[in-house]
């Protein structure tokens, strides 16, 4: 822990007419909106009446707009680059290729900078930026981009892992150097992490059943609302200030600056309105070439994708190829696991290397298996680079896992719930790495809520009028009255970490001013952390007036003026950031008490001797007796203090063994899917999706219920709709517009009752366990099981779609 | 070229509009109405609806100069002109319909026409007029009970 009391104030750069704005919100009334209650969103009017500020609704007088020429090829050389025509362009203020850029640092990356700000000599996926355009209109821009003569040479192109790791295989990058090059067994092998344990050949031979399958995970997509968008203004030092949607303004920062060779200090970031993430905005995409585009013609420049470009702008999730045997004895007891589990990372590493970290270390589910033989690994190919999305890693392996466990309970003849109640992990329980799990892990109940919900009544379209088409498969296509359609139900469980892991430094700063404005005593609080829509706004104020007693909190915009507050994703930010912002206001707590003993001490004993707590808005006792109001012991005082926070560390995996104690937390869900099937056609209705979740200590319960809600219906999507669609011989996606690639509406989603358990994690603030990945794990697989029990087959790849039921 | 039309009752221009752009482009980056969303630009997702005459559409599909002296309603229109809260705005906050917010504007201007016309759908109605708006963040349960809630208030209030 560490404090900073430095702080740069921003140079004078004229700020843009539409800017991010504080967030202030009172409880007003007798409401005390700390936490474990369902305050409302203090953003929440403004996203009501349209004035919140996205990203792409930045404005600032003078503008320009960026525009991005992309690679047509997947895997080519460029034999030249004709900008001319399109700089001659009326309206046209600039066009950048790789020779324009600034310094000797052109690449980026989250862990490995292998990424090209802009294409130099050769692309390797479809969609890959080659060249920039400013101009007075983005349809100007569009038009000159394409006046941009790019001449391909085409290479063969690498797409799965024969082509990948087979004799003569072309290598996507060549003369790797970096840190997992020297222990993969194959340059277009990013990371490879096995896990043994035990003895998962000496354990087979016990087993009375063993069941192998081959399972194939389509490549998701986080399909954020919010398209990639910012506004770069240069300023009068030479810097830039950038406003942009992210998951994590300081690991932006850390790779935008030595690309502009400009000191981090010079970059002055700021948070603008993030339409949704969901791990999509964790990687760069618009920020170089915005900043690059405003420091050459000297004008703020916006850049806005459109939905298309948005495809090519960020990673997506790895799709995977998994193959597991699962042995088991005929009293239902795990014998070993034995599972290979292989991700498409694409071209460029992105997260590549923690997916595989996490896809190994969770492999096998909740559940308790001695002898283990696990391998993961991710390719290089010049498909389009995959990365983050909610679940990273432990999304493909639950829904092969959790398809072995029903085929394995079938074997046995035994209930697939109970099978896995028979199986599941609790507290105490040894992971595959040597992980001890040492907080709540009540696997088995969470199944048992699920189960013991009564099922939604049969036939829920009949109505007095005849169908309700919009409850059957097909809906308003009017395809079927219930002829054709069999019901079916299934259910899934899983396991997530939360918080970075295998060693990384994990922290989050939290700065907290409080002061007394207008006679009352209030506090500010200023964090880095990005709001993508998960409500982080509304618990960090909630945390605030908890812990120092105040009923106005203000949230003062992100920006890169504060500490870091690390990634808005691996369900980490209520625990790393709410943490950090409860342990900042602990500490400023202990200042003004200190002032009210200094002032007031003298006047009651109860000031040395008591445990003193600031609660509406005064220092009471641990009795409940009132010593002072909070505005006379601040009187003029100001206490503001910045502070970092970290989880307990953890370690890398062993790269042989896998052994380490590389999670800080897990996270429990569970789902029940209940799905009607039009058999003859294919298609399927999801009925109800119940989930039942652990989440430690619910800081805002209706948050809490929306997270879970909207994490189980990405899941559905993947199960029945959603999938990057990649031609096998060209490595070009095919589907990129929401009218090809389908995510869930209204319609397709259904009741989605959630039922939470919390049961405190003694090593996280409030006892609390991240939310947000856990409920998209275990709902594909409950919806696959759902579809195989209402026709009978095997159904080893997700998404399914109707030719897969139909069979032709 | 120019393009004259009503907006939330007040008539606006718009100069150098060129022929392509569409309506949604024209409020969000010439009449300083950036409340309807760009999420996809191709009329699938209904971040953009606004209300043209009368008929929710999707602004990005509406070329500028097709809304030449009509009368559209946006989301900047919905509240009261003392910035109360309408209705549906006010149950979309109260029943956290609201995450990331970027689908919101669409579906408060399709919910507002939904309620106009039907004060007490069922279930079905609510999911039948809002399908044409997508939400990533919430699983559309809240949004569902912001429509019920909004449709009971405004029962109450009759």
């Amino acid at each position: 822990m560490s404090t900073h009391q430095t702080r740069t104030e921003p140079a004078a750069a004229v700020a843009p007419g539409r800017t991010p704005t504080s967030l202030t919100q009172g409880t007003g009334g007798l409401t005390k909106g700390g936490i474990g209650e369902s305050t409302l969103r203090p953003d929440g009017i403004l996203k009501v009446t349209g004035e919140f500020a996205y990203s792409s609704d930045l404005w600032h007088e003078d503008m320009l707009w960026g525009y991005t020429l992309r690679s047509t090829v997947a895997h080519a050389t460029i034999a030249s680059i004709d900008t001319s025509e399109a700089l001659a362009t009326s309206g046209v203020y600039a066009v950048l290729t790789y020779d324009d850029l600034p310094t000797e640092v052109k690449h980026y990356g989250l862990e490995i900078r292998d990424t090209p700000v802009l294409a130099h000599g050769k692309v390797r996926h479809h969609g890959e930026p080659v060249a920039l355009v400013a101009a007075d209109h983005p349809e100007t821009a569009r038009r000159a981009a394409a006046k941009i003569r790019v001449e391909y040479e085409d290479l063969p192109v690498v797409t799965d892992e024969a082509s990948a790791t087979g004799p003569g295989a072309v290598l996507v990058h060549e003369g790797r150097d970096d840190h997992h090059s020297g222990h993969v067994p194959h340059p277009n092998i990013v990371h490879r992490q096995p896990i043994v344990r035990g003895d998962a050949a000496a354990a087979a031979a016990r087993a009375d059943v063993v069941v192998t399958g081959d399972y194939v995970f389509g490549m998701q997509d986080q399909a954020f609302l919010g398209p990639e968008s910012g506004l770069a203004v240069p300023a009068e030092d030479g810097g830039v200030d950038l406003y942009v949607a992210t998951q994590w303004l300081h690991s932006d920062l850390r790779q935008i600056a030595p690309v502009l060779g400009l000191p981090e200090k010079k970059v002055r970031m700021t948070l603008s309105g993030v339409g949704g993430a969901f791990g999509g905005r964790e990687d760069l995409s618009m920020q170089i070439h915005g900043c690059l585009l405003a420091l050459r013609t000297g004008k703020p420049v916006k850049i806005v994708y459109n939905r298309f470009e948005s495809f090519f702008g960020h990673v997506h999730r790895h799709p995977a190829t998994l193959h597991y045997e699962h042995g088991a004895t005929r009293d239902g007891k795990l014998t070993h696991v034995r599972c290979r589990i292989v991700l498409d990372g694409g071209a460029y590493a992105s997260a590549s290397p923690a997916v595989v970290g996490n896809a190994a270390s969770l492999s096998i589910g909740p559940y308790v298996v001695e002898d283990v033989d696990i391998e993961a690994i991710a390719l290089y190919t010049n498909n389009p680079p995959c990365g983050a999305m909610r679940g990273f890693g432990a999304v493909q392996a639950c829904f092969a896992y959790e398809a072995q466990m029903d085929r394995v309970a079938a074997e046995l003849g035994m209930d697939p719930v109970e099978f896995r109640q028979i199986n599941a992990m609790e507290q105490g329980t040894v992971m595959p790495t040597g992980q001890v799990v040492d907080s709540p892990a009540p696997v088995a109940e969470l199944l048992r809520r699920v189960k013991a919900r009564p099922l939604p009544p049969e036939r829920q379209w009949e109505t007095t009028e005849g169908a309700d088409v919009r409850a059957l498969p097909g809906g308003l296509s009017n395809t079927t009255h219930g002829e054709g359609v069999v019901r079916g139900v299934g259910y899934a469980v899983g396991i997530k970490n939360v918080g970075f892991s295998e060693g990384f430094d994990d922290y989050s700063t939290a700065r907290v001013r409080m002061e007394v404005v207008g006679g009352e005593a209030v506090a500010t609080v200023h964090t880095a952390m990005a709001e993508v829509g998960q409500g982080g706004v509304t618990v960090h104020a909630q945390i605030a007036r908890s812990e120092l007693g105040v009923t106005q909190v203000t949230i003062a915009p992100a920006d890169t003026q504060v500490g870091s507050a690390g990634s808005t994703s691996a369900s980490r930010q209520t625990y790393m950031t709410g943490g950090a912002v409860k342990n900042t206001c602990e500490a400023v707590r202990e200042k003004v008490l200190d002032i009210g003993r200094r002032r007031f001490g003298t006047y009651h004993p109860a000031w040395a001797t008591a445990e003193l707590l600031l609660e509406n808005g005064r220092v009471v006792t641990d009795g409940g007796e009132a010593l002072a109001d909070l505005a006379d012991v601040l009187d003029g005082e100001v206490v503001d203090l910045e502070l970092e926070f970290r989880h307990r560390p953890t370690q890398a995996f062993d790269l042989r063994t896998g052994q380490g104690n590389g999670h800080v937390q897990y996270s429990f869900a569970a789902h029940r899917a209940v799905v009607e099937v039009d058999t003859e056609l294919g298609l399927v209705k999801v009925v109800e999706l119940a989930c039942a979740q652990d989440v430690g200590k619910a800081l805002n319960p209706l948050s809490v219920v929306g997270q879970i809600q909207g994490g189980t219906t990405q899941g559905l999507g993947v199960a029945v709709m959603e999938e990057i669609v990649v031609d096998p011989v060209t490595a070009k996606v095919r589907n990129p517009s929401f009218t090809d690639y389908l995510i869930p509406t209204i319609l397709d989603t259904p009741t989605i009752p959630v039922d939470v358990l919390e049961l405190a994690d003694a090593h996280a603030p409030y006892g609390l366990r991240g939310v947000g990945e856990a409920p998209t794990l275990s709902a594909t697989p409950a919806v696959l099981a759902a579809i195989r029990q209402a026709t009978g087959l095997e159904l080893n790849r997700t998404p399914v779609r109707p030719e897969h039921l139909t069979g032709s | 070229m120019r393009v004259t039309f009503t907006v939330n009752g007040r008539e606006q221009a718009a100069d150098d509009v060129w022929e392509g752009e569409s309506l949604l482009y024209v409020l969000r980056e010439r009449l300083g109405l950036p409340g309807s969303k760009n999420a996809c630009e191709q009329g699938e997702c209904g971040s953009c609806t606004v209300r043209l005459d009368g008929v929710p559409v999707c602004s990005c599909l509406v070329a500028a100069g097709q809304a030449e002296g009509r009368d559209v309603v946006t989301v900047e229109g919905l509240a009261g002109d003392d910035g109360t809260l309408s209705t549906v705005q006010q149950a979309f906050v109260d029943a956290g319909a609201v995450q990331c917010g970027f689908c919101t504007p669409g579906l408060l201007v399709a919910a507002d026409e939904l309620l106009e016309r039907n004060p007490e759908p069922s279930d079905g109605d609510i999911r039948e007029a809002l399908s044409g708006n997508l939400c990533r963040c919430t699983g559309y349960e809240k949004i569902l009970d912001a429509v019920r809630l909004a449709a009971a208030r405004t029962g109450e209030a009759v």
